[in-house]
């Protein structure tokens, strides 16, 4: 079943290396590819030392990717080499930072933290335009146009998170890599920011890439998620499908290891443990369609398990090879 | 009818912390028992008081706190009356804490087995060579494969969740009576989170420790907590069973907890967000502190503050809605479909009595 809808992100064995050729070098991100399509919410997950943040960090180019093809609306941005080529580039990705309190100057007022795409960028005609422009960005996330002169420290962390995604949208970006944007937050601001950052997607036909280790935050969010492990993605699908009928025994642990909010339910719960030597032993791996936009990372001799884990999970009828 | 022992009592405790701004009210009024052999949750977001709560208990707070009334009883003494040298025996021996960040609660220039060796030496009289041994078991007892081989390593050369294993051990090696655990997996994955959790509750099981569990997590305590303490503005708004919080919850910031927070089933749509932001506690508002942030509040809310209601024998909550003359309101919908679910697995339970009510 060929996909209509338009790819705004395209990865290709998008491999990131550090320390090559070095005896502790690091595979960060080890041929990882994944597209995503416009206006939806691309969900990433995995544990800490996956590969999730490196990985949205070299599309963004903050890391020089060390082998593979990132396609942008159709370009290929894997090697950008000029300044104009990444100024260009930048104003249409933009990212949101997980920690609210590290990623905005401390001795920047909130419109000039606001503001600095903008001036980098010269959207605004005059001063006058540029305070309008800062105005109408608080204004969307939530925030007082009287906050404008407040230092970040005068501010929660919910709503420091706030300008964080006012600076991201001032540039009126196509696609945001939302870095683990609320596990600093407090359970019900929260909600509050995923709301916003749902309301903003739909009025601004946005594309979030969503990185983050919080599965059911993620599910609720995303429309397709990703399951990072050792820096391979090892699942991806349809949101309730990875989290209602796992193919990989990864994504089944994983899954397995959330805490619910129903004591009945944790009380009965049984945790899946995982044994990643089957990642180990050195077989040749692939993406494989299983189910309709569901794939698994298989060997070949694998692939019948899972199509039969996908037809007794009922995402297919019947063995379709 | 049952009386299970208290290990600490806690009664009408109110702590200020003197700032620049002015005296910031932290906690406001709050009371309440650890049993023995139970897990106490306390949950409710940062600044709600309840790193502040158990601090108090440890002797632990910031130079500019006062405790301006109440008392910490444990084992028929008064803890706050207690010096910092008679703290210093109680600390680590007989209540002992586990910290949300393994790496800064560890010494990185100390090799583990002699930090978990330490509370041993100092507490209980031991030689070294005893306390190592008695390390070891604990290392062992905690889950570090090869123990003997790590003993004599750093806290560098750990994973997080096995710091967070050396932390635990290093807390229980006493057998303590109270341990008190400050979001102790929050920097964790999910996959070494359930780990650790089981531990704790398996290691619970063998030495009856009492676990007083503070978490903004309510997944975590759902799985973890035989009763539930819900803080809000330095105040516990609500008290019950884990049943009783989680499937009929009667507070209205209880409610918003439950409600914020996606469940696997939870359908894309909008979750439901608690407007706004907790109060300034440097002039606490007046009435229900929830009030300004509350779909349900009524005009009493922002007049009185709501005292404890009883709803069962060991539930409680400080909400006017469950006055007598209260209008009848319905629950968001999630919470009413937990509702329905108590009211289905309703079973008949041992009544305990609890001292802290005030009407």
């Amino acid at each position: 079943m060929p996909d209509e809808r338009k790819k705004i992100l395209e990865v290709h064995h998008l491999k990131q290396y550090f320390n090559v050729g070095r005896k502790d070098e690091v595979r960060a991100v080890d041929d990882v590819s994944f597209d995503i399509y416009e206006g939806e919410t691309f969900g990433l997950v995995g544990e800490s030392g996956s590969g999730k943040t490196t990985t949205g960090r070299s599309i963004i180019h903050l890391y020089e990717p060390t082998d593979g093809q990132i396609i942008f609306n159709g370009k290929d941005v894997s090697k950008l080499h000029t300044k104009k080529e990444m100024h260009e580039f930048r104003r249409e990705i933009q990212m949101i930072f997980q920690d609210p309190y590290a990623s905005l100057n401390p001795r920047m007022k909130v419109k000039d933290i606001v503001a600095e795409g903008i001036d980098i960028h010269g959207l605004a005609k005059d001063d006058a335009d540029r305070t309008k422009q800062v105005e109408d960005l608080l204004d969307t996330v939530g925030l007082n146009k009287d906050h404008s002169s407040r230092y970040p420290h005068e501010f929660s962390g919910g709503q420091r998170q706030r300008i964080g995604i006012a600076r991201a949208l001032a540039v009126e970006p196509k696609f945001i890599i939302a870095d683990e944007p609320i596990s600093a937050l407090d359970v019900s601001i929260q909600a509050q920011v995923v709301n916003l950052m749902k309301e903003l997607q739909v009025k601004q036909n946005l594309t979030y890439l969503f990185i983050a280790h919080d599965l059911s935050m993620v599910k609720y969010i995303s429309d397709r998620i990703g399951v990072m492990h050792y820096g391979k993605i090892l699942e991806i699908g349809p949101a309730d499908e990875v989290y209602n009928s796992p193919l990989h025994a990864y994504t089944e642990s994983l899954i397995s290891a959330v805490p619910v909010p129903d004591p009945e339910f944790e009380r009965n719960r049984k945790q899946m443990p995982y044994d990643d030597s089957s990642e180990m032993d050195g077989k040749k791996r692939r993406m494989v369609e299983i189910a309709p936009g569901h794939f698994v990372r298989a060997s070949e001799d694998e692939v019948a398990m899972y199509t039969q884990r996908a037809v007794d999970a009922g995402l297919v009828t019947s063995f379709s090879e | 009818m049952e009386q299970t022992e208290n290990v600490i009592e806690v009664r009408n405790l109110e702590i200020n912390f003197h700032t620049y701004a002015g005296e910031v009210k932290a906690i406001r009024d709050v009371s309440f028992d650890l049993r023995k052999g139970e897990t106490l949750a306390i949950v409710g977001e940062s600044g709600s008081g309840k790193s502040v709560t158990t601090r108090s208990l440890m002797g632990l707070l910031a130079p500019n706190a006062e405790i301006k009334r109440g008392s910490i009883m444990f084992h028929g003494e008064d803890i706050i009356k207690k010096s910092e040298k008679d703290m210093q025996h109680i600390r680590g021996k007989d209540i002992a804490m586990i910290f949300q960040d393994p790496m800064t609660s560890l010494d990185p220039t100390m090799r583990i087995g002699m930090q978990i060796a330490e509370p041993l030496m100092k507490h209980k009289g031991l030689k070294k060579k005893e306390a190592i041994a008695q390390a070891l078991e604990m290392l062992k007892l905690v889950g570090i494969t090869n123990p003997e081989g790590r003993i004599n390593d750093y806290p560098y050369q750990f994973s997080g969740g096995m710091r967070q294993r050396i932390v635990i051990a290093i807390a229980l090696v006493c057998y303590p009576e109270v341990l008190i655990a400050d979001e102790p997996t929050t920097a964790l994955d999910v996959t070494i989170q359930a780990q650790i959790l089981d531990l704790m509750k398996d290691l619970q099981n063998r030495i009856d420790t009492s676990i007083i569990f503070i978490t903004h997590d309510l997944g975590v305590v759902a799985g973890m907590a035989d009763r539930v303490a819900v803080m809000y503005a330095g105040k516990i708004v609500e008290y019950g069973t884990v049943d009783e919080i989680f499937f009929n919850p009667q507070h209205p910031y209880t409610w918003g907890l439950l409600n914020s927070m996606p469940t696997l089933d939870t359908e894309s749509g909008s979750l439901s967000a608690i407007p706004g932001t907790p109060p300034d506690l440097l002039e606490p508002p007046v009435g229900d502190a929830f009030a300004a942030r509350s779909d349900y509040a009524m005009k009493i809310d922002t007049e009185q503050e709501p005292p404890f209601f009883k709803v069962s024998d060991t539930h409680y909550a400080a909400t006017w809605l469950l006055h007598p003359d209260a209008p009848k309101v319905t629950p968001p919908d999630e919470i009413v479909r937990r509702q329905t679910k108590f009211a289905a697995m309703q079973k008949p339970e041992a009544p305990i009595q609890n001292p802290s009510t005030k009407e």
